[in-house]
């Protein structure tokens, strides 16, 4: 074990296993994403922003109201599901016939208003919970428990989400329209109805992603411009739509920053993401796991 | 035809003459920076109008800034070299980003992503390499010593900046119309159609496309430089980043991007509203101007697509179409 240890530097293997504990929640965030691209065929640029919400959901509730976090979460989750479904009922469902780009740009407008409305009610400050998580140390790795249990909650949304899609009626349908948006509702199934779930879901998972991540990160409007882009590239680089592409591909996008942050400054760790994500495109542009035709 | 030339040429001396009459520094300030920006509205529209929708315009501006004001500070260049050098250095990387995107059929979402990436690089650099560029602090050009203004192209007048952003802005007009009239507006309007159809035409894909963006990307770095050289401070979040591509495509598309003018009827509406919210509510008007600016987004994108100008300009030239109410609407604020 000790010469294990040896060959592999010991920061080194803490920045594997910290990418691979971040990768976890990008997975999350990116299958949110895809899930609604997958089923209604439209990019959230906003799905970052309504993270950040659902922080300063969480912030004012357990700060300002003194809930405890497990009773907060839940009201977060359902917030921001409800608003899910609204910012798809008053801008997405008029533009369903629109071209792809149009919907894109309304919810890039969608960004804008979210970002400043939250400057104007809630003010430029950076704010947290001021709950500090223990940090678990292992040998001379330290490893926060915040991160871990991130990690832990972001599988169990992901299996929810599976079984879900897998196991009820609802679910079924989401797939099938997924598959074919014409044929379905000859079969009896409402799209409507269905897109208004599926955006609510995304919008749950959205929100189940600002509670684990008000653990790790001070809340500010312009927080969701941190992680809303390599979201996108992350769903890009998997397939769009494609539920394990993107699984793997966040992986593979949070070790790269964890590795390249542990070499230089966090920045070149994204600058690399992103260079990789470019020359990826180019390599593969329907995906990681796309077959080349 | 001879009645609107003369007609453009009497609102162009107007527009030259106006410094020398009205001389109030803030209103001239104002429209500077109208100029500047409609110009880089403008240079989005070049692409944006044919259906290439970049969100990586805030990284060729953010080159084409920190390029002339790092030669300037660390070697001395001057701008008159510099700019040119910086647009050049924009121009290489559209290339090296667009010319894969091209050849492989990247479009649409997959296209908007990919030049998100790339502005997001461009942001990413300029903070990481924070011992040069001052990271998200920002960066001052070094002033020139008296009497060598012209050649470090730094002027106290806010005369001579009208007059220099007036003769961009104007030359981008005319860059946006020759466009407009050649051969490769139609070839673009075939590839944006159908792009199988228009290579079967005969249309070279990859070639058109790529002479639009490279255009496209030359404009913007000139704005981004023009702007450094102007407010002589730049930081990431003003010059570079997904909000400035953000803004960048906001504008247009409420002025709407099928029509000359409509890039710049999208700057004024933008820097009016936001300088008009600033003196009536001063630091209490942060934020509020973009939340006004998204919620017009989303109306306009759902409801007029073509812009205020456009949809004016359609109702002018057709006025029997039947029109929907909130067509009429919007017709006074074009007016303004």
């Amino acid at each position: 074990m000790q010469s294990f240890l040896d060959i592999f530097d010991i920061y080194l293997l803490e920045a594997v296993i910290n990418g691979i504990l971040l990768g976890g929640v990008l997975a999350l965030l990116a299958l949110g994403l895809n899930l609604i691209f997958g089923v209604i065929d439209v990019t959230w640029i906003c799905y970052a922003e309504l993270v950040m919400i659902g922080m300063y959901g969480m912030y004012y509730l357990v700060q300002v109201f003194h809930l405890p976090y497990w009773a907060a979460a839940p009201l977060v989750i359902l917030l921001v599901a409800l608003l899910g479904a609204a910012l798809h009922f008053f801008v997405i469902a008029p533009l369903l016939t629109a071209p792809p780009i149009n919907q894109l740009l309304a919810t890039g407008g969608v960004l804008f208003i979210l970002q400043s409305f939250a400057t104007v009610a809630f003010g430029i400050d950076f704010r947290n919970l001021g709950i500090r998580l223990p940090v678990l140390a292992l040998g001379e790795m330290n490893f926060s428990y915040a991160r871990l249990l991130s990690f832990a909650a972001a599988l169990v949304g992901m299996v929810g989400v599976y079984l879900f899609l897998t196991r009820t009626f609802t679910g079924t349908a989401i797939r099938a329209i997924a598959q074919d948006r014409q044929i379905m509702p000859l079969m009896g199934v409402d799209p409507k109805r269905i897109y208004l779930v599926t955006s609510a879901i995304g919008g749950g998972l959205a929100g189940l992603a600002a509670c684990l991540l008000v653990l790790q990160y001070d809340v500010h409007p312009f927080v969701g411009l941190s992680f809303g882009p390599i979201t996108f590239l992350i769903c890009v680089l998997g397939g769009l739509g494609n539920f394990i592409g993107g699984f793997i591909a966040a992986f593979v996008f949070a070790e790269i920053i964890s590795l390249g942050g542990l070499f230089s400054d966090l920045e070149w760790g994204y600058v690399l993401a992103f260079a990789f994500f470019i020359v990826m495109m180019f390599i593969r542009p329907a995906g990681l796991l796309a077959r080349r035709s | 035809m001879n009645r609107q030339a003369a007609f453009w040429t009497i609102a162009l001396l107007a527009l030259v003459a106006l410094p020398f009459v009205h001389r109030d520094p803030y209103h001239l300030h104002v429209l500077v920076l109208i100029l500047i920006w409609s110009f880089a509205y403008t240079s989005w529209s070049i692409m944006g109008r044919f259906g290439l929708v970049s969100l990586g315009h805030g990284g060729f501006m953010g080159i084409g800034a920190y390029v002339t004001a790092l030669l300037w500070n660390h070697l001395g260049v001057s701008p008159w070299i510099g700019i040119p050098l910086s647009m050049a250095t924009a121009g290489v990387l559209a290339l090296i980003v667009a010319y894969p995107c091209f050849r492989f059929r990247i479009t649409g979402h997959y296209f908007v992503l990919v030049t998100l990436a790339l502005s997001g690089i461009v942001l990413q650099v300029i903070t990481a390499t924070r011992d040069y560029t001052g990271g998200s602090l920002g960066y001052t050009p070094q002033r020139a010593q008296s009497g060598k203004g012209l050649f470090a192209l730094q002027f106290d007048d806010k005369t001579t900046w009208y007059l220099i952003a007036l003769a961009v802005w104007a030359a981008g007009l005319v860059i946006w119309r020759a466009i407009d009239r050649s051969m490769i507006r139609h070839a673009m309007e075939a590839i944006s159609e159908d792009e199988d159809a228009a290579a079967a035409a005969g249309v070279n894909v990859t070639a058109e496309k790529l002479k639009v963006t490279l255009i496209s990307a030359l404009m913007t770095a000139l704005s981004g430089a023009l702007y450094c050289q102007y407010q002589m401070f730049i930081s990431p979040d003003t010059v570079s980043g997904i909000a400035v591509s953000l803004q960048m495509v906001f504008a247009a598309i409420v002025g709407g991007v099928y029509v000359a003018l409509g890039p710049t009827v999208g700057a004024v509406i933008t820097i009016v509203l936001a300088e008009v919210l600033r003196i009536s509510f001063g630091t209490k008007a942060v934020g509020w101007d973009n939340l006004v600016y998204g919620i017009l987004l989303v109306l306009f994108i759902i409801f007029l697509p073509k812009g205020i100008l456009g949809s004016v300009i359609d109702r002018i030239k057709s006025p029997r179409k039947p029109s929907r109410g909130h067509e009429q609407q919007t017709v006074p604020i074009a007016r303004r």
